[in-house]
């Protein structure tokens, strides 16, 4: 047993960016961190940036340990304080790329304000934010994005809050960036983190995700996979999609997509603008003059950019491993027979793992021909193509699915007042 | 009656290899001193320390009597190359600092009583954590909002026991501006030696005070490096439990992967959730502070030998305590001085020392009687301790202080 999981540590691709001598992890069967671990650890080895100028900052909860898990420069602080410990990291060594990986608790509950600030202020650094709608660690309490009628521990009798919209909360404090997906859109994830590492500013990204142990049992929602398909049923791409509309009921729509990507100075940029003006132009901050980090700051672009084409390159050469298989046109197959139009989209939505249940209908274990479309996107300047779509078609009701106005009994759930009279249906 | 803890203390003296006194210093950077005769007030002294020592970012959030320290930081930072950020609050200034230490930067906030109870919770993951930083307390009167603008000594016991768990920390007392410049180089340099949060307990009228403040050439100002690790990546360890301090410091960016977290952790920063790793890390915590109190502790004495009377006292208080002091010796009373420079760890041997020796020991401070609960302890019951303690506000009249004296001769 033992050495089954040795022998799988030491062959994860993910061996490089994961801390193996730390696994198995403590995250529940059917959990959404574990994915969106996978596919940050992703997005750091495709986006090219230097992983020894990497540091990520996590707080309190479950996704709190996510700090604990990648082998990168990693601080696990106290509960909410995450942000401010970024902020100090990326203050005091502008060269070093910060994300923040933590729940929606522990960052706009605990840390609310040091998050609209961080927003505020246009820091440079990444916040990821897994939104399971519930305070895992401490056993399933309410959260300040609890959805109406939900039950949590500490509403027994459903959730009488109104919750934040986060992307909206992000819009209004002044985020440069800003996506939500779900657990069930990992590439989509992925090439959100990736964008994020390599652009300037504050990036928000939170992943709507199940948390199986506590908020889908308490309100009888199934397990992971079934909050995948309810996920898959649900979710509303909408790039460019007016924060104000983003809202999350109980079980209802989930619009996703990337809301807002604009550019403004950053904090120190401000603060560089500011001080040359007072000092003149052999101001130094830690040394070094304004041109002298420019410099620095273009060579290590180069060096990303070169880093990024080398593993294109490598990934091209699997991609032709790969679909040499004869696995390949089934799953193409399976991606023609699937409901959604998505296929096309540039990123397109995929399910990493297929969730078992669905496996037949979903486009599920496509994951070789949405892979090929995209490197053939990503080498054609995916992300101004994809932001000009964006602008272009304002794309207006672009329904990942066909819209779902069968209303499947989870949706009915939410009209109900009680969770507790909630259909039984989904556990097995 | 002897406190010391045994085991682990005696230990820790055995073992001591890496002392405060032998470690490496460097002359300061000429960019950061601003050399010369000052006219300036202990606020503005203290963010001159900390430019001289080293500092090069500050975060904070205004809160009266310790904004002009952070004003002069503001002022100062780009003609030094520092940064000054005011963040949204101080739970959030001394998150940055956490951060800011280990990306490679030597840190500092000030505040007061209101603000340090906020920063009071990642005080402990910063001893947690070991992480080099110099917090000022500029003390004002409590409980609460209190008296913003008015001076006292409340928060003695807040600094020391203010985050739940055990851990020690280091605490300076400075009694004038010209102390609250040397004492900040000298935080700098014990909490980048012990890697311990240092924390400067002055209060609103030395904060406030103006006084002649002379700042040495940057080549007398001797500071303590930041140490970082250079050495091969699988033997990194950002602790060692050793019950000493002189560890290095590991660097973000450097490629070493480190790991910190608040957990109860190994000595490669991993959580290792034990009772055992607990004994390790929280022994290691307190007597690298407490084991080291010898090294660690200054003191100011005056006539203590032969001495009846002991009047202990710390910062402004020790200053109103000349006066009486004076006036009991031309009274004929024999009276000696002891003036805490160090608070944190307590001088706890000398004070046994002492009541050995004398009738009484008189402790006047501007709060309800906090550090002579310290004394007392300490005095074991081998002489009177007497408290002259007077809640925020002001400064004690000498007269109360002259009465306690002639009391405790008696």
């Amino acid at each position: 047993m033992s050495t089954d999981i040795e022998k799988f540590k030491a062959g994860s691709p993910m061996s490089s960016t994961l801390r193996m001598d730390r696994m198995p992890h403590i995250w529940c069967p059917g959990c959404g961190i574990g994915s969106e671990v996978n596919s940050f650890a992703d997005a750091v080895k495709r986006s090219g940036i230097d992983p020894k100028k990497l540091v990520v900052v996590s707080g309190i909860g479950c996704t709190g340990r996510v700090a604990g898990y990648v082998n990168f420069d990693s601080i696990h602080t106290t509960h909410g304080r995450a942000i401010p410990v970024a902020t100090g990291v990326k203050l005091a060594n502008p060269e070093l790329t910060v994300v923040v990986f933590s729940g929606e608790g522990d960052l706009s509950g605990i840390g609310g304000n040091h998050l609209i600030h961080a927003a505020r202020r246009n820091m440079d650094i990444v916040v990821i934010c897994n939104n399971n709608f519930t305070y895992g660690m401490t056993g399933g309490q309410v959260t300040p994005t609890t959805p109406g009628s939900a039950v949590a521990s500490t509403t027994p009798y459903g959730n009488y809050e109104y919750p934040f919209s986060l992307p909206f909360l992000m819009d209004a404090a002044g985020a440069t960036y800003i996506a939500r997906w779900t657990s069930m859109h990992s590439r989509n994830v992925t090439q959100s983190i990736e964008e994020a590492l390599l652009r300037k500013g504050f990036s928000f990204i939170e992943v709507v995700s199940p948390c199986p142990t506590l908020y889908l049992r308490r309100n009888r929602l199934g397990d992971g996979v079934d909050q995948l398909q309810n996920y898959q049923d649900n979710s509303i791409l909408k790039h460019g999609c007016d924060t104000r509309e983003t809202a999350v009921d109980f079980q209802g729509k989930i619009v996703v997509g990337k809301f807002v990507e604009k550019n403004k100075p950053t904090y120190l940029e401000a603060v560089d603008k500011c001080c040359v003006k007072l000092v003149g132009d052999d101001y130094q901050l830690y040394g070094k003059t304004i041109p002298e980090r420019e410099a620095e700051e273009k060579a290590e672009k180069e060096r990303v950019a070169a880093r990024r084409v080398a593993m294109q390159a490598e990934e091209a050469a699997q991609g032709e491993a790969v679909s040499a298989k004869p696995k390949a046109p089934a799953s193409r197959a399976a991606v023609k027979k699937a409901p959604a139009k998505t296929a096309k989209k540039a990123p397109a939505k995929v399910v990493k793992k297929a969730p078992a249940k669905t496996a037949k209908k979903a486009p599920a274990k496509a994951v070789a021909a949405p892979k090929a479309a995209k490197k053939a996107a990503t080498k054609a300047k995916a992300k101004p193509v994809q932001k000009a779509a964006a602008k272009a078609k304002p794309a207006k009701k672009v329904v990942t699915k066909a819209p779902a106005k069968k209303a499947t009994p989870k949706a009915v759930a939410k009209t109900k007042p009680a969770a507790k009279a909630a259909p039984k249906k989904t556990r097995k | 009656m002897k406190t010391e803890r045994s085991g682990a203390s005696e230990k820790a003296k055995a073992s001591v290899r890496r002392r405060y006194a032998g470690a490496e210093t460097v002359a300061a950077d000429p960019k950061g001193v601003d050399s010369g005769p000052h006219f300036m007030d202990g606020d503005h002294a203290l963010a001159e320390g900390a430019l001289a020592a080293g500092c090069r970012f500050f975060a904070g959030y205004p809160i009266t009597p310790s904004t002009e320290a952070a004003e002069r930081f503001a002022e100062r930072a780009p003609e030094v190359g520092a940064l000054f950020i005011q963040m949204e609050d101080e739970l959030a200034s001394i998150a940055a600092l956490i951060g800011a230490a280990w990306a490679g930067q030597k840190c500092m906030t000030v505040t007061c009583g209101p603000g340090f109870s906020l920063m009071v919770e990642n005080l402990g993951l910063a001893a947690m954590t070991e992480t080099p930083m110099v917090i000022a307390n500029v003390q004002r009167g409590g409980p609460s909002t209190g008296l913003p603008t008015l001076t006292a000594q409340q928060d003695m016991m807040q600094a020391k026991y203010g985050p739940h768990g055990d851990n020690a920390i280091i605490a300076l007392s400075p009694d004038s501006p010209q102390e609250c410049f040397d004492l900040t180089v000298e935080a700098f340099n014990l909490s980048e030696f012990y890697r311990v949060p240092v924390i400067i307990l002055t209060d609103e009228t030395v904060g406030h005070m103006h006084e002649k403040v002379v700042i040495p050439p940057a080549d007398q100002i001797k500071v303590i490096p930041r140490n970082n690790y250079s050495g091969p990546k699988e033997d990194c360890r950002p602790y060692k439990f050793d019950c000493q301090g002189g560890h290095p410091m590991v660097r973000a960016g450097d490629g070493y992967n480190f790991h910190i977290t608040g957990l109860t952790h190994n000595e490669k920063g991993y959580p290792v959730m034990t009772a055992e790793q607990n004994v390790k890390v929280v022994t290691h915590l307190m007597e690298k502070i407490n084991g080291n109190a010898d090294e660690i502790v200054r003191l100011e004495e005056d006539q203590i030998d032969g001495a009846e009377v002991v009047v202990v006292s710390y910062g402004i208080t020790s200053r109103i305590a000349v006066k009486a002091i004076q006036d009991a010796r031309k009274e004929g009373i024999k009276v000696g001085s002891l003036r805490m420079i160090t608070i944190w760890p307590f001088c706890e041997k000398r004070i046994r020392e002492i009541s050995a020796k004398v009738k009484a020991i008189v402790v006047p401070e501007i709060n309800y009687g906090q550090m002579v609960l310290e004394v007392e302890r300490n005095a074991g019951g081998r002489c009177k301790v007497i408290s002259v303690n007077h809640c925020g506000g002001a400064v004690h009249d000498p007269q109360v202080i002259l009465d306690a004296i002639r009391k405790a001769s008696q």
